[in-house]
């Protein structure tokens, strides 16, 4: 079905799944209880999910298939925000022009930044990627000021001149952006006993857009251009001996790569219209490459795992400080719970980088294949388990003859 | 001709940290063969190293002071800092003043131990596997080594002055003939570009002149070809990765009082000295030192207002766009040896 084979369109059945019920999936706990603390089920958060899940499933085409480690990544995510503001600004709030030029701007510019990085490779094309990426992040923060708004970033104002419909609605307000009059911004929420689930507009439009960029990765992982990336990465030489040019193919891999990251940025301003330059510094394509890594490189659900992970527990690891530590282990003995306060302190709240740096590098070292390579191995274990043991069964049941 | 002659000055400064950073990552590159992403943060450190002293320095107890009153008629409450108390308080408050060029001798044990640490403990396991892994998890290392210093440090730059003698500005312009007052320069500038020449002339004696360097010098040529010599060549590796750690530190500990020390200074630097090194060369040390000073003088050319006024925004890219000039033209880069890190 839909030109993808079982374990694909199995792995694509479940994605889709957690996407549409994201909403229950992130809230398994009662509002009000002591729990709910880890609840993600927020559309902020969702949103963040989803859109950075674009961009590390972008990133992956990239350094997954072709193994070119680019460090500037996320230029294309910022240059995907301004120009989706700004077609905001003079033509519409309707989120899919937006989308498109965001699209297509990214596009261009990982063009020009591809054609020229991809003259090396190696460890020189990371560092050619990271120059261009702090070159744009440069510019846009001081001499594009005009058009990127620079420090203070760019927003919307309320003499902006859209050319189709108003530049400020009857009670004097922004428009909000919308998808053919459905307004991002609005959800509903479903009281269930305990439980309260929000569905969010915004949400949902992020679910089809990256259910559609899912099924595109998972085409091209799949095709033979696919199968070409992959003979770059294993081996550029030989490939060049057989008669073929890498280049191209792997310049077709850094644009669409790049055009992922422009669709992520313009989903960022679809749900909330503003763009700055901190989008674009190094540590934010740093960012990617951590999620990319920590799921799973080239693996097609590892990124969107990373994502996840990374952002949900930035959302949630640093919100809790020391009054909600202190709660939690309010029943261990005062010199203890003072103590493991202090030990766990440092690794939550405004901490969290540090942690996050620690996980990283222990997946780096010891688990290469990110969060899909643990599942696998988990797998693996109990798989061997059984396996033993219906041998064991069997043998003990019925020893087989003349052994 | 005067602000021609400020702004190689300046240069020369912004150049020398540069250079020195760069030195060290060249170092491991060339040695090792390791993309050590976390050597803006040695370089942080040896800044916070200075900052730490200072602040131990600085400890004080209160005691009254009989002989001085307050405006209500009460003794007064006085901060004495114990190396006052200890080296009585002329040496104690000389001691305080010089803490960045005392912080240079503790820094270097810690350095150096510091980079042992890094290279036994998790380096050396990175040998074998691709530069993607070593620049991912040196990249983890930094992330979480600059978060230590956050949680110690507070998010703020730190300032640490540097000693009164060196405070203020020398008139270097009356020195080579011109009129007084036409080229004035802060006098701790001056101390870093010189310390930076020492550092820089210091490593290459030590590379070019002792058998150590000279058995270095031959593995970075041909490392199996060493070991089948006989020569434990990891263990002096090792060492090369320490004095690297050195340098870097170094270079934080002398550049305190010209930039206030933050958590994140070192990544600042980091992606400015891998543009150095790559223009110089991946694995030359020239290459690096000599890139480092002209990006440094360049940049500083680059903020002229009056070269702004004509090309605005350069100063921000320029060092950038020589970057992708340069590999485009010499792959290899200004100096660099044919076949180190080209895969």
């Amino acid at each position: 079905m839909l030109g993808l084979n079982k374990a694909d369109l199995r792995l694509y059945v479940i994605v889709l799944g957690l996407l549409i019920f994201a909403p229950f999936i992130m809230n398994p706990f009662p509002e009000g209880s002591g729990l709910a603390q880890f609840n993600g089920g927020y559309p902020d958060l969702l949103q963040k999910l989803v859109i950075f899940g674009i961009f590390a499933v972008g990133f992956n085409i990239l350094f997954g298939l072709t193994g070119y480690l680019s460090f500037g990544h996320a230029a294309f995510l910022g240059v995907g925000s301004y120009a989706g503001v700004w077609m905001m600004k003079l033509l519409t709030m309707n989120v899919i022009p937006a989308l498109i030029v965001s699209v297509l701007v990214a596009g261009l510019l990982s063009v020009v930044i591809g054609y020229v990085s991809l003259r090396r490779s190696g460890i020189y094309f990371s560092i050619l990627t990271l120059a261009f990426a702090q070159m744009c992040y440069s510019l846009a923060y001081s001499v594009l000021t005009p058009i990127t708004g620079g420090e203070t970033g760019l927003t919307l104002s309320l003499n902006d001149p859209r050319v189709l419909g108003a530049s400020q609605t009857a009670e004097g307000n922004i428009p909000a952006p919308h998808f053919f009059g459905l307004e991002m911004s609005s959800s509903a929420t479903w009281e269930l006993g305990a439980w309260s689930f929000t569905f969010n507009i915004g949400y949902y439009f992020c679910a089809i857009v990256m259910a559609v960029a899912f099924y595109l990765a998972i085409r091209l992982f799949r095709s033979p251009f696919g199968l070409m990336l992959r003979a770059v990465k294993s081996n550029n030489s030989r490939m060049t001996y057989t008669g073929l040019n890498p280049r191209p193919y792997a310049l077709a891999a850094f644009v669409i790569s790049g055009m992922y990251a422009g669709l992520a940025g313009g989903l960022m301003v679809a749900m909330d219209p503003l763009a700055g330059a901190e989008r674009m510094i190094w540590t934010a394509s740093g960012e990617v490459v951590l999620m990319a890594i920590l799921g799973g490189v080239g693996t097609l659900i590892g990124p969107i795992l990373g994502a996840g992970v990374i952002k949900y527990l930035e959302s949630i690891i640093s919100t809790i400080n020391s009054t909600i530590l202190h709660q939690w282990f309010a029943f261990l003995p005062d010199g203890l719970e003072n103590f493991v306060v202090a030990v766990i302190y440092p690794f939550v709240g405004k901490g969290w980088h540090l942690t996050l740096g620690i996980v990283f590098m222990l997946v780096v070292i010891f688990l290469p294949g990110g969060i899909v390579e643990g599942g696998k191995r988990i797998a693996n274990l109990f798989r061997r388990k059984r396996a033993d043991d219906s041998a064991q069964g069997s043998a003990s049941a019925a020893p087989k003859p003349g052994e | 001709m005067e602000a021609i002659i400020l702004q190689i000055l300046n240069g020369l400064d912004k150049g020398s940290a540069y250079a020195l950073i760069a030195l060290g990552l060249t170092l491991i590159f060339g040695t090792l063969g390791v993309v050590n992403f976390a050597h803006g943060a040695l370089f942080m450190i040896g800044a916070f190293v200075a900052v730490t002293l200072n602040r131990i320095f600085n400890l004080s107890f209160t005691v009254i002071d009989e002989t001085r009153t307050d405006f209500l008629g009460n003794p007064m409450q006085v901060e004495v800092p114990y190396v006052e108390q200890w080296f009585g308080a002329e040496t104690g408050a000389a001691i305080i003043d010089w803490s960045v060029p005392l912080a240079i001798i503790v820094a270097i044990p810690i350095m150096a131990l510091i980079g042992i640490a890094m290279e036994r403990g998790l380096i050396k396991y990175f040998y074998k596997r691709p530069h993607a892994d070593q620049i991912l998890v040196t990249f983890g290392l930094a992330i979480v080594l600059q978060e230590i210093v956050k949680a110690f440090y507070g998010a703020n730059p730190i300032p640490t002055p540097a000693p009164d003698a060196f405070r203020g500005s020398f008139d270097v312009g009356q020195l080579i003939g011109f009129e007084p007052f036409a080229i004035v320069y802060p006098y701790w500038r001056l101390v870093y570009f010189a310390f930076a020449a020492i550092v820089i002339g210091a490593v290459f004696a030590f590379l070019q002149f002792t058998t150590f360097g000279m058995v270095v010098r031959a593995g970075m040529a041909d490392r199996e070809t060493v070991g089948i010599l006989g020569i434990d060549i990891d263990k002096r590796f090792t060492t090369m990765f320490a004095i690297a750690a050195i340098v870097a530190g170094l270079a934080g500990v002398m550049y305190t009082p010209i930039l206030s020390p933050n958590y994140h200074m070192g990544m600042d630097f980091l992606v400015l000295s891998f543009v150095v090194v790559v223009v110089g060369g991946m694995g030359s040390l020239g290459g690096a030192v000599a890139a480092g000073f002209l990006l440094g003088v360049l940049q500083s050319f680059a903020s002229m207002s009056q070269v702004i006024d004509l090309i605005p925004g350069i100063n921000q890219v320029i060092i950038y766009l020589v970057a992708i000039i340069v590999l485009l033209t010499r792959p290899r880069g200004l100096m660099g040896r044919k076949g180190v890190m080209e895969e």
